[in-house]
């Protein structure tokens, strides 16, 4: 799914927080954490982020592990220089009033997949 | 057997900077990228390095990271002045956590960092001394073919 389509998907509750998206960078996979440290062990490069934590700490996560494009839910707007440091990473950042668990609730119900975690036992 | 070092390069990390933390490790990556590097390589190491960073800022005063580049491996040493680790083994263990609530706001303090570089990395090593710091070594297996001349 394009990026563009994500946020029809979300309809009106979403907006887009940085100047020249590339919002036809192609999504499949998703994931939803408020944990940076779950993230640095689990995301795959390409995947799309849904995150109420904001921080510097997250984009530098996005850009460490390939994640492409972030969204931050329950209307949590980052600091300013969270977006210019996107903004420098190339990474789209969006916000929405939704929920977490609204959102991938209609991302996942749309077609975006999770990562299934292998056990390791 | 010691090969030659093809390209090296230090970073300085500041204990307690939240702000700037992975910076280094970004540069990191895109050096490694300009390199050449094999994608896989760099992200596992990028990974191990965002990790390492992170603890410095969180636990120490001050902290070296340093690669090396040989034609057959990379190796990524961070090295800190700090409280360094009583008990390593525990450190290792998957949700051991001494984090304070500023790195928690930050999204860390899972306890999964050291396990997390042990598994990104091909060799891991950690030495640590109580009240001077702590120092670790990761190393990434090259195939020639890595290495643009
Ligand atoms: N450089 C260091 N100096 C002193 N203590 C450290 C250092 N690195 C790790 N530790 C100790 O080891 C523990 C485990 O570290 P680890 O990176 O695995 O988890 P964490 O930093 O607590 O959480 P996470 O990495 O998941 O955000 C830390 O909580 C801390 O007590
Ligand atoms: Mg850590």
């Amino acid at each position: 799914m394009k990026l563009k389509e994500i946020i029809k998907c979300l309809n009106l509750n979403c907006k887009v927080l940085c100047e020249d998206p590339n919002l036809d960078i192609d999504i499949e996979f998703a994931i939803a954490s408020d944990l940076m440290s779950d993230i640095l062990a689990t995301a795959k490069p390409g995947e799309l982020l849904l995150t109420g934590l904001v921080h510097n700490s997250v984009i530098r996560t996005c850009e460490i592990t390939g994640i492409n494009a972030v969204i931050f839910v329950r209307n949590k707007k980052p600091p300013d220089e969270t977006i210019k440091l996107a903004k420098n990473c190339k990474i789209p950042v969006l916000l929405t009033d939704l929920t977490m668990f609204e959102t991938c609730g209609i991302l996942f119900s749309k077609g975006l997949k999770g990562i299934h975690i292998e056990r390791a036992d | 057997m010691d090969s030659e070092v093809v390209f090296k390069q230090e970073f300085e990390i500041n204990g307690g900077d939240f702000v700037n933390a992975g910076e280094s490790a970004s540069k990191l990556k895109n050096i490694l990228k300009e390199i050449g590097i094999d994608t896989d390589i760099i992200r596992r190491l990028a990974i191990a390095a965002y990790e390492a960073e992170v603890n410095v800022v969180t636990y120490a005063r001050h902290g070296i990271m340093r690669i090396l580049i040989y034609p057959e491996k990379i190796l990524l040493t961070v090295e800190d002045e700090g409280q360094g680790i009583k008990d390593i083994d525990l450190a290792m263990q998957p949700g051991y956590s001494t984090a304070t609530d500023e790195i928690r706001e930050m999204g860390f303090g899972a306890g999964l960092g050291l396990p997390n570089m042990k598994k990104n990395a091909d060799i891991f090593n950690i030495s640590s001394t109580v009240d001077k710091g702590t120092k670790l070594e990761i190393t990434m297996n090259l195939n020639d073919k890595n290495v643009r001349d």
